[in-house]
């Protein structure tokens, strides 16, 4: 079988459950892109697949890449992977689009996950609280957050047993190592829901607005083996560092600037242990709890095995 | 499943006399933009450090403009660091702290070779802070643990190119082959380093002593 047709083979193969599609068809399509206009297989196949997409009125979710695997709601750290998930229904949220039927939180035991379910998918409806079988669900990220995606293809089934589901709490322990921009005192977008921190002023959805002064931290978190990124949010924030929103705001008052309170701040965190606790969030760690790590450090057990090795 | 994002480089902990013997620097790449790694003589890469440690002495050594130097001590040596006007918030804390005083410092690892041919190496500091001795005997426990874990893993590795022809089963170990491709010493001087810096910690030599 030629290359080319060993592509119009996939293609035809994702749709045939959808389309009558025909195979030379297809291939015709690909040779004309491939070899008449000089576009790379991979773009082909991508220009193709979206010709069949719209004629079948699908999007690209409903046809399935490949098989799907099974796997835990901690593993799912990439888009568009496509999984089986074990889950529970935790909570049903307001959809706020007629093209989402449902949306809301998963849970299994190694953490939570935001799903949506289109409209058009048409899937038997999700109860809150029931235990199910999801195959063929796909991945997606924004913004460091993951999301998986309920698709025409996917297989629904009811379970008849009860699913314990573990939060998505990490404890990290670690010397801050740096702090970065986008900490101390920051003004975010005041429309509601909104919440973005401002850039100079603007929002990237609002455009220029009057920003709420916050404050907040993002900072390094390192043992050596590994770095995690850490969130502090006002109040961890000031609970950690002495300074009041009020305070900070005062203090980048009389400088004429804001920085000075990310400076501030950094001078007071920096180099220190911490050991924290909290929800993650795709890769970063929100911190509920926060202990300084300055008690006496107990060093024999360590000068055992070094002098035994 | 594989991590997407660009991963930021750990801080590496290491002794002083360690850090001093990892003269090599390498690239994993050929990208222009590719990090930069020193090789720790135990068998790692380092691309930053965090160290603690008494700062001992500072100095501007720069001709036209600030090039300050200072001297970090911990329980193994020295370690030289160099902040400049690309580094200004490190460069004014060196202006600034009168020795002897106990810093934190995150960097990058530099070398450079004197006019005898011989390599240096020094820190090149992202962040320095003032910090307490709590924070200090923290840190020389942490880097002996992850001394003694790449000396562990070294040691295991080192077994296994003894053992007979295909009866290899550890894992390879591509920094501890890369570091006795190019460096002399042996792993075993920073394990002495190791017990040196734990027994420098007040209270801790008498009752462990004990129990050898």
């Amino acid at each position: 079988m030629s290359d080319v047709r060993q592509h119009a083979d996939d293609i035809h193969d994702q749709f045939s459950d959808h389309l009558d599609v025909d195979i030379d068809d297809v291939e015709q399509r690909l040779t004309t892109l491939v070899d008449e206009y000089k576009v790379p297989m991979d773009e082909a196949r991508r220009s193709v697949t979206n010709h069949y997409l719209e004629e079948a009125g699908l999007e690209r979710e409903d046809i399935a890449g490949g098989g799907s695997e099974a796997a835990n709601v901690e593993d799912v750290d990439e888009p568009e992977q496509w999984i089986d998930l074990t889950a529970k229904v935790i909570e049903l949220w307001e959809p706020r689009s007629d093209s989402i039927a449902q949306v809301g939180l998963l849970g299994d035991p190694t953490g939570t996950i935001k799903f949506t379910k289109w409209a058009k998918s048409d899937l038997p409806s999700l109860e809150e609280g029931g235990v199910y079988s999801l195959q063929n669900v796909v991945t997606d990220e924004y913004q460091g957050r993951y999301s998986v995606k309920l698709n025409s293809t996917t297989v629904v089934e009811e379970l008849d047993e009860e699913l314990e589901v573990g939060d998505d709490t990490s404890e990290v322990e670690g010397a801050l190592v740096d702090m970065q921009s986008g900490s101390g005192l920051i003004k975010r977008c005041p429309k509601d829901d909104c919440t973005r921190v401002l850039q100079n002023g603007r929002c990237n959805e609002h455009g220029e607005v009057e920003g709420e002064f916050d404050l907040r931290i993002k900072g390094v978190l390192d043992d050596g083996i590994d770095a995690h990124e850490v969130i502090f949010d006002k109040d961890a924030t000031e609970e950690l560092t002495g300074i009041s929103l009020e305070e900070a705001k005062d203090m980048a008052m009389d400088a004429l600037d804001t920085t000075v309170v990310a400076d501030e701040i950094i001078e007071k965190i920096v180099g220190t242990y911490y050991r924290i606790e909290g929800p993650t969030f795709g890769r970063y760690v929100l911190a509920d709890n926060v202990e300084e790590l300055d008690g006496p450090v107990d060093a024999e057990a360590l000068l055992i095995k070094a002098r035994s090795m | 499943m594989s991590q997407a994002q660009l991963t930021r480089e750990v801080a590496r902990r290491v002794f002083a006399s360690e850090f001093n013997d990892s003269t090599y620097s390498f690239k994993e790449s050929d990208d222009e933009r590719a990090p930069n790694y020193a090789l720790l003589p135990t068998g790692d890469r380092a691309n930053r450090v965090f160290i603690v440690g008494t700062l001992t002495e500072t100095e501007d050594v720069g001709d036209e403009s600030e090039y300050w130097r200072g001297r970090v001590v911990d329980p193994t040596g020295t370690f030289f660091v160099y902040a400049g006007q690309y580094q200004p918030e490190a460069a004014s804390v060196l202006r600034d702290t009168e020795p002897p005083a106990y810093v934190a410092i995150v960097g990058k690892p530099r070398t450079y070779e004197t006019d005898d041919g011989s390599v240096n190496v020094s820190v090149r500091p992202e962040t320095i802070a003032i910090v307490d001795d709590d924070t200090r005997d923290r840190w020389v426990v942490e880097t002996a643990e992850r001394t003694l874990d790449r000396i562990e893993a070294f040691e295991e590795w080192d077994a296994e190119q003894e053992a007979p022809e295909g009866a290899s089963t550890a894992p390879g170990n591509e920094y501890a082959q890369m570091a006795r491709e190019r460096y002399d010493s042996p792993v075993e001087n920073y394990r002495r380093d190791v017990i040196q810096a734990l027994e420098s910690l007040e209270d801790v030599d008498t009752e462990a002593q004990a129990s050898v």
